[in-house]
Order: structure tokens, then sequence, then C-alpha cells
């Protein structure tokens, strides 16, 4: 919202090309649901919109503290957007903690709305302030407007017979209300959405409506606000959209390939933040044939599930790092019995329970290689709330083509990010059915018909599945090592080493598309030296972050993994054409790692673990200073962000030896 | 893949075979596998048995299915030609339950032995019999883990000598009647691989019960705890009528409907206290002798018989403790099911386009 976005129309209304807000406050006030429904509202009046929630990790932290404080930050543009934004351009903080909380991270110049009632002496010190930042003057640099939420919000409500703080719980929607206005945001749809919440409790229904209602008109009412702001609808392919939330789509794209595999789904899920949402969402479908069990354990979750696709579902579990842990050995088995299965992680900070509400994306090396024994597997990765159904549905085909376990890496920023999802038609969607056996395929000794269950196709390598209640193909699978074709227990050596190199071929063979690579200047070899190459949730950052850089006249190229195992076929290829890859990861190197392990390419690590995604004018300064030749000067193959340097002077310099030319600076830079 | 009718087991495009088809015999549920257990091993008996049972029991091959998890018991599924998950040490209950309750059509067996059930799968065994899944779960009980050469186990008896506890073993064990009572186990029964006939009795009772059956089948091991337990070397002690708990006067057999009497000469009987309603041991001929019955919905009768033998007896009761009716998980969970889609599968795309969707139009 920098004023050279601003343009005043006639009518006093003033245009903005994107504009970022954060709503604070207690855990308690509401501020979740107050984000999700602006969202919902900028959304449906066409603005992209992506969204990221903070909230901590106890239920109720004690009131009032900055421990206690939620906070769900939305940027809303006219134009495609993949980051909640980094910095906010208005605050609305409920109570002296979540303006404590926050303040800091607001842009210079921001608007602050904040309820003075909260502002209290008891207030104030719970949130360690020691004068009252409403009146010291501490927040001169901000546009602050200090207001009466709750009065205001109580009284609207006075009407409707709720108790005292039943009435002040309505201060969230007030506020809502108020902010709607100030962006010009109709609130019918909000409205609506509370007649419906609240259709049990008419007058708590009631009440949320004329508080909405009323923060609307006191906005219009009042001159407190010099300006009302505008974001136009963002230009976005035709079709159906609508909000979409990462956890949501990830059960959503299970319950469409299911659909489409015309299998039962069966979810065996134990609680586990912050991926209980998927639990949540398929527990509500059993009207789609969703057969969703909460297990004892995070090993009887993947155990039924494993026990479900045997039997003829489409079997999936879901947890986070911890539960992955624990789900290892079972994991294993579903290798070696060669079963299709969706293992959903969405991942968070660790080690051990970590930062449980934070995002974090070091459980790559986890999935890839943590069993015992050779046990590949293939491992997805979704890159942005609107990507979880996609994602999801190539984590079944993928499952269901070859009959393996496979991995689908999702994170806690995705989890609980929102942005716009084109509905997909029906016949967009892949077509998964497979053929289960029905009738013997080979013979024994004697020449009698014999069901061999590890006898494979010679494309995919897939072996035939025979559900129970099939005659004639009764079976035996298990953990101990197979014979090759009969499935019979085999301890022979050459069997075993046989058994090992066609499971891992099975996985290598996996057919994955290629990865692509986004440069405006040029195909790999014409277009930048550097490549940023990222998985998982990066995607948004390093999108904006690119994009950022290519502004200031500067090249770079962008590449995103979804297949991390198999690679893509022509992942050493693409990077080879580079003078330099930088790999942004929210762990210590992981990708980096892997990559370098099946290219035996040296890339760039740019690596931060504060439970946080990246915000995007980070990443343009590191991938600005990796163009200057800026990278790894310490020899540890990762650039230190928080030390920019000169980077201008060294651009310069590069500039008078010829833009982009491999020059000694860059090569001294790997 | 073709849709699955759930009442019959069958492909929908399909005749259903089984009236068609001649009956199973015991040849039908054996597989070439050569069962690769010590000789003298009761699980010889109880494969034996339970081949010769499920032919009976009118459930097609292709329809049983048995989960087993690790150990000497859990090698049993490859000797039985019917659907099968020799699985992972302690889940086989998991695995079973996902087959199970999404398949009703199907007969799903649990084999499993006291160190597989009661140390490394106690979670679960618990759960699957406090929910009531519909599976028939047997526990081979041979007090010693056999398969990684004879470390107690968790039903060893205190003071067990083995590799792992040279000067004898500190820890309690389980009594497995009195945990699965405890997780409210609507089915609980002991029987012993020795005795063919009340083995078979026992789990023809189990595969009649709708909901969890928990089966203990009490046995030596031919190599780690040979029977009989006494001491090697020493002289076989002369008879003792006068004492219910010598081994001669052998295990309490419970019959419903029937006093519990026992010894040589049904001397003996297991007697009421009408004053704490505790349960001991008395003489055959009194009137307070109790008269069976498995099917009290409260469980601490069968909690009190299965803690008797721990003090008063040489072996513990064998029978039915408990054996009541209770809705089982898998009915539950397919009612549910049934009851969410009246009108068969809800249209996808509508779920997808949710109630607050909007079109953006062709620019």
């Amino acid at each position: 919202m920098s004023t050279e976005q601003l343009s005043a129309r006639p009518d006093g209304v003033r245009r903005l090309e994107n504009v970022v807000i954060r709503f604070a406050g207690d855990s308690g006030d509401g501020m979740q649901l107050t984000g999700d429904r602006f969202g919902a509202q900028a959304a449906a009046i066409g603005n992209d919109v992506a969204t990221l929630p903070n909230y901590p990790a106890e239920i109720r932290a004690p009131a009032g503290t900055v421990a206690g404080v939620s906070s769900y930050q939305l940027h809303i543009a006219d134009h495609d957007i993949t980051t909640p934004g980094d910095q906010p351009d208005v605050l609305v903080a409920m109570n002296p903690a979540a303006l404590r909380a926050n303040v800091t991270e607001l842009r210079p110049g921001g608007v602050i709305i904040t309820d003075t009632d909260a502002f209290t002496a008891l207030g104030l010190e719970k949130a360690g302030y020691e004068s009252d930042p409403l009146t010291d003057g501490s927040l001169d640099a901000y546009q602050l407007h200090a207001i009466n939420l709750t009065g205001f919000a109580a009284a609207a409500v006075a009407d409707h017979n709720l108790k005292r703080k039943d009435a002040a719980r309505t201060k969230n929607m007030f506020a809502l209300g108020l902010v709607s206005w100030m962006f010009s945001q109709p609130i019918e749809d909000t409205a609506a959405y509370l007649r419906k919440r609240f259709a049990a409790k008419p007058d708590v229904q009631a009440a949320n409506i004329s508080a909405l209602r009323a923060g609307w008109i006191y906005g219009e009412t009042t001159e407190a606000f010099a300006s009302v702001y505008e974001v136009k609808p963002a230009p976005l392919p035709a079709g159906t959209y609508r909000h979409m939330k990462g956890n949501k789509g990830i059960a959503y794209g299970l319950v469409a390939a299911a659909h489409q595999a015309a299998m039962p789904l069966f979810l065996g899920a134990y609680p586990i933040t912050p991926a209980s949402e998927v639990l949540h969402e398929l527990s509500a479908l059993a009207s789609f044939d969703v057969r969703s069990f909460q297990a004892e354990d995070e090993i009887a979750a993947i155990g039924a599930a494993i026990g479900a696709s045997f039997a003829g579902m489409l079997g999936v579990t879901v947890t986070s790092g911890p539960g992955m842990a624990l789900k290892a050995e079972a994991l294993g088995l579903a290798v070696i019995m060669e079963l299709p299965l969706v293992v959903v992680n969405v991942q968070r900070g660790g080690p051990s329970t970590g930062l449980p509400t934070k995002t974090e994306q070091s459980d790559l090396l986890q999935a890839l290689y943590g069993r015992h024994g050779e046990a590949p597997l293939p491992v997805i990765a979704v890159r942005s709330p609107a990507d979880g159904f996609a994602a999801a549905v190539e984590a079944a085909r993928i499952a269901l083509t070859y009959r393996t376990p496979v991995i689908l890496l999702s994170d806690s920023y995705i989890a609980n990010g929102s942005e716009p999802w084109r509905v997909p038609e029906l016949d967009e969607l892949p077509s998964l059915g497979i053929d289960l056996a029905t009738e013997p395929n080979g013979v024994d000794a004697e020449g009698n018909p014999i069901f061999l269950p590890y006898a494979r196709d010679p494309k995919t390598l897939a072996r035939p599945l025979a559900i129970p209640g099939t005659p004639g193909l009764t079976h035996r699978i298990g953990g101990l090592e197979k014979a090759d074709g009969t499935g019979a227990v085999s301890y022979d050596p050459d069997n075993h080493d046989l058994m090992i190199r066609t499971r891992q071929a099975k996985i290598d063979g996996i057919d994955v598309p290629p990865l692509e690579v986004d440069d405006p200047d040029g195909p790999p070899g014409s277009g930048a030296d550097v490549l940023v190459v990222g998985w998982g949730s990066t995607w948004g950052p390093i999108g904006e972050a690119c994009r950022m850089v290519r502004a200031q006249g500067l090249k770079v190229a962008q590449a995103h993994l979804t297949h991390i195992a198999p690679l893509p076929a022509n992942v050493a290829s693409v990077l080879s054409e580079y003078h330099t890859v930088l790999v942004p990861e929210m762990n210590l190197g992981q990708l980096a790692g892997h990559l370098r392990r099946e290219t035996l390419i040296d890339t760039v690590g740019y690596n931060v673990t504060r439970g946080m995604p990246f915000r995007s004018s980070e990443l343009a300064s590191v991938i600005t200073r990796v163009i200057a030749g800026i990278a790894d000067e310490d020899g540890t193959g990762t650039v230190d962000g928080r030390a920019l340097g000169d980077v201008a002077a060294r651009l310069a310099a590069k500039t008078d030896a010829g833009a982009n030319k491999r020059d000694a600076t860059l090569e001294a830079g790997r | 893949m073709s849709e699955v009718n759930e009442a019959s087991g069958a492909k929908a495009d399909e005749p259903a075979g089984g009236s068609a088809r001649r009956a199973p015999t015991v040849a039908d549920f054996t597989t070439g596998a050569e069962a690769r257990w010590c000789p003298g091993c009761g699980d010889h008996a109880i494969l034996s048995t339970m081949r010769g049972l499920l032919p009976a029991l009118g459930v097609a091959p292709e329809n049983t299915v048995v989960v087993s998890g690790i150990g000497c018991s859990s090698r049993l599924p490859y000797y039985l030609d019917t659907y099968g998950i020799h699985s992972i040490h302690g889940r086989a209950p998991s695995f079973a339950t996902g087959i199970s309750i999404n398949r009703p059509d199907l007969s799903v067996w649990v084999v499993t032995g006291d160190g597989d059930a009661l140390s490394i799968g106690g979670n679960h065994l618990i759960h699957a019999l406090r929910r009531n899944v519909n599976l028939k779960i047997l526990l081979f009980n041979n007090h010693i883990y056999g398969l990684t050469k004879g470390q107690h186990s968790p039903t060893s008896k205190v003071g067990t000598v083995s590799p792992s506890s040279p000067h004898g073993s500190l820890d309690n064990p389980f009594n497995p009647i009195a945990l699965a009572l405890g997780a409210g186990a609507t089915f609980v029964a002991r029987t012993l691989d020795s005795d063919r006939r009340h083995l078979t009795a026992t789990l023809t009772a189990a595969a009649a019960h709708q909901g969890a059956a928990l089966v203990e089948i009490r046995q030596g091991c031919p190599t780690f705890t040979p029977i009989p337990r006494q001491p090697r070397g020493s002289a076989a002690p002369a008879p003792e009528t006068d004492n219910p708990a010598a081994p001669e006067q052998g295990p309490i057999r419970l019959s419903p409907g029937l006093p519990i009497v026992f010894g040589t000469n049904e001397q003996w009987g297991v007697i009421r206290d009408p004053s704490t309603g505790e349960l001991a041991i008395g003489h055959g001929g009194d009137s307070r002798v109790v008269v069976h019955d498995p099917g009290i919905q409260n469980s601490t009768y069968a909690y009190a018989l299965a803690r008797l033998a721990e003090t008063s007896l040489a072996e513990p009761p064998i029978g039915v403790y408990r054996s009541v009716t209770q809705p089982s998980f898998d009915q539950l969970f397919q009612e549910r099911l049934a009851t969410a889609r009246p009108g068969g599968r809800g249209e996808l795309r509508s779920l997808l386009t949710g109630v607050d969707s909007w079109e953006v139009a062709a620019s």
C-alpha cells in the first residue's frame, strides 16, 4: 500500500494494487474467524488472496499476554500473488498484547486499529507496557485509529438479550465490519455465513450480524478514516473459484482420487497438529463413501490403512513428523507388500514436539530415507494451499498405478493458509481405476493355474492386486522377503538381491513430468545465470522474490519440484545449464543434499528455520546477492542472508565487466 | 475396480458362487508350505484344528483372512490357504481392523502370541477388544519368546530363568483373561493346545460370536518351556487327592449352566462367599457352588474367576469366561456409512464447489 500505488478517484475511493492486513488479538477473540471471513469476502469480489494464520500452541494461553496472541494475515491483490505478504499495511490489534506482538512488523506509516476498551492498566501490564502506547507517542510513525470497539459492539447488540460477556465478544464482528467498509467489501456473504453458523443460537446470530453491520456503518458515518480503499479483481483464468485451505484441499483431492478410482476411501488417523484438520474434513464426508477411523495411535492408524488397502480400499493415513517416525516400520511393510497407500505428512517444526504450530520443511530426508532396509518410495510435495488438491490426486495416482506407499509432504504454512482455487470439472481429473486380478496369472510345476502375486507388469513393474473375496486367488503376503513371482517366503540370497533391485527399479521408473523452468529471459542456458530451485511451500515466496528481482532489471530463473523421489529425469540437465543454483529451504539443506547425491551438482543453500515462511523481500535480497556473485564466501555452501554486504557495488562491478557473464567473481562464489 | 457386493463378497458382475460350489474341505484350506515349527510344538495341533474347523464354518477360503504379527505363532497364515497378512510385531489387530470394518463379508482372524499381543502389541489388543471389532483373536500363550531364543515374556511367572533373566525374572505376568475382561472384551475364553476337542469347541464358539473374541490357547514350548513344568529330574510326586491345587486334579472346565466342580472325583467346587461376593475353592457338594454363566453382562464374576487360579490352583480354568452380545464396531461402522449415503455417493462436483464459490468470466 505504498503511496505510488495509490490513485485518488473522484469518488474518494483510492485504488490499491494490493494490501496486507493482519488481524491480531487474544486467542479467544475470534481472530481466525475474522481473518477467514475477510479473505472469503475479498475472494468473492475477485481479489487474489493468500493468508497466513498464526496461533499459539496452547489452546488457551493466559488471556491478555503476548504468549496468547493469535493472528491472521491476509494479502489481497488485483493481480496473481503467491504469498501472504511480508509486512502488514494494516494492523487490527484487539488488545495491548496483540499490538506489542505485531507492531514491529507493521510497515512504517501503516494503519493501526485498536480497541481502547482493552487498554486498561491491567491490560497494559499483562502485555508488558510501562506506559500507554496509544498516548505516549510511540506509535507516531503510524496512522493510529484507537476506537472503543468493545463498547460500540456492546451498544449495537444491547437489544439482543445477551450476557455482558457475550455481547463484548461480538467486537470481532464489529472490527470486521469496519475494515470491510474501509476496503469497500460487501458484508452480505458474511452475514449469510453467520446466519448459518449460529442457526441454533438465534440471539448470538442476530447479535453478530448487528455488530458486523454496526462496524460497517460506523466507518461510513464517522470521518475517522481519510480514505476508503478498493482492490480491484485480479485477472484469473475463467472458471469457478473458491477459497481453499491446504488441509481441506488435500482432503478433497483424496476424495476425488477415490472417486476417480471407483474405490472407497479409507482414512486411518490419530490426532496431531497440524494434520488433524484433514481427519476432520474427511470424517464429515461419509456420504462420499469416505471411511474415517480414529485409531488408538499412529501405528494403528497406518496399520488400519494398509489393511484397508489389502481389502480393496484406497488406504490413506495423515500425520505430522512425530507420527511419521512411529509409522516407519509399517511403511516398510507397505513397501515390501507393494500395496497402494497415501501417507500425508503435514510438517511442523522439529525435532520431537518442536514447534507444533509452526512451519518447517525438515522431514524431507525422513521421507526419503527414514526406513530400515532398502525401502524406496515416491515422495511428492504440495507447493501451495490451492495445490493440495492436485498433489493429493497425483499421490493417489502413483500409489494405485505402481502399488506402492507414497509420501505426500505438506507443511503447517500450507495447511492453514488459503488461496483462491479453481474448482476443476470432473472430466479434467485423471481416471485412476485399476484392474484388480480376477483370474490366475500363472501355472505351477504341474501346469495347474495359480495366482502369482509378485508377477509384474513389464512396463510399470507393478504387481497384480487380488482382494479378499476373489475366488481362486487366495494368497498370503507379509514382511518376510518374497520369492519373485510366487510371493512365497524366500531366504534365497540371489532372490533377495533381485527383489531389492526390482523394488528400487519400480520406484525409479515412475512416470513423472519434467521439471519446468520459469525464466522470462529464455530457456535454460540462454537466459539467467542463476536458477532458484525449491520444493513445497517455498514456491510462493520464491516466485514473488523472483518477480521482485526481475523488476530490478536482473535475470533469475525459478524451478520448483513437486516430485522429489523419483526426481524428474531432466533435473541434472536443467541444473547443469546454470552457473549457480540457489536452493532456499526451511531446513539446513535437505533438498540440496539430495540433489547433490542424485545429480552430483553442488548448489548454494539459503537455510532458515524460524518456524515462519520466508519473506519474499528477504529471498529477493538473497537472490540479488547470488547474482552479484556474493555467495558461499565462507565456503559452507550457503548464503548468509543476514549480512547483506556491498551488493550494489558488486552488481555495478559485474555490469562493468559485462552483465550475466560467467566471470571470475561468480566462479569464486561457488 | 468392480464394485464389491458386501453382502456376499462376490463380484457384482459374477454369479454368486457359494451355492453352486461344493462345500470346502480341509484340503481347500491347506497350502503347500511345510509348517516349520519345532517337533512337538502345539502350534502344529492348532493348525490342524484350524484346518479341520474352517470348512465346517461355512465360510469360503477366499472370504477368510488370517492376519498375524511376529513370532512362532504368527507363521500360521502361511499354512492356511486363505487370504492372509504376516505383518509386523504386535500390530496384527490394527491391520485386521482395517480389513474387517470395511468388509463385513469377510471372516477375519488374528493369530498372535504372548509377546506379540501382550507386550509390543498390548495397545492394539486392548483397543480392538474395547471397540468390539469383529475379530477372532487366537493368543498362543507359551509364556516365552520362542523365535528369539527363549527370553521371558509378559506371561512368564516371576522368577523365570531365561537368557535375559539369568537370575530369574522380576516382573509380574499378565493374566490374559483378566486383561481382556478389563478391556471390555465381549467374548473371552481359554483353552489348551493339547485338548483338540476343547480347542475345537472353543474356537467354534469364538467364530460364532459377533464382535471381538479373545481365545487364549495355553501351551508349552517344547524347546524352552516344556510340559510338564516340574524341574527336570525331580521325582513325580504322589497323587494328592486332598489338594485342589495338585496338577492331577486337572484344570477346571467351565460349562455354561453347570456347577463349577472339578477334581478326580469332582470333590472340589468354586463357591461364592455370599457376604463378599468373592470366589473361592470349596467342596464339590457345597450348596454355594457357582453355576457357570458366561452371559452375565457385568464382567465382575468372569474377572473373579480369571483371578481365582493365580493363588488357588495349579492351572487356570478353561472354557468360555464371558460371552455377551453387544453391537460390533464393524456393524456400527457400516450402519454409519449406510445412513450417511442414503442416495448413494454424493455429488462430487457440488462438494468441490462448496457454498461460497464465485465465477470468473473469460476476459
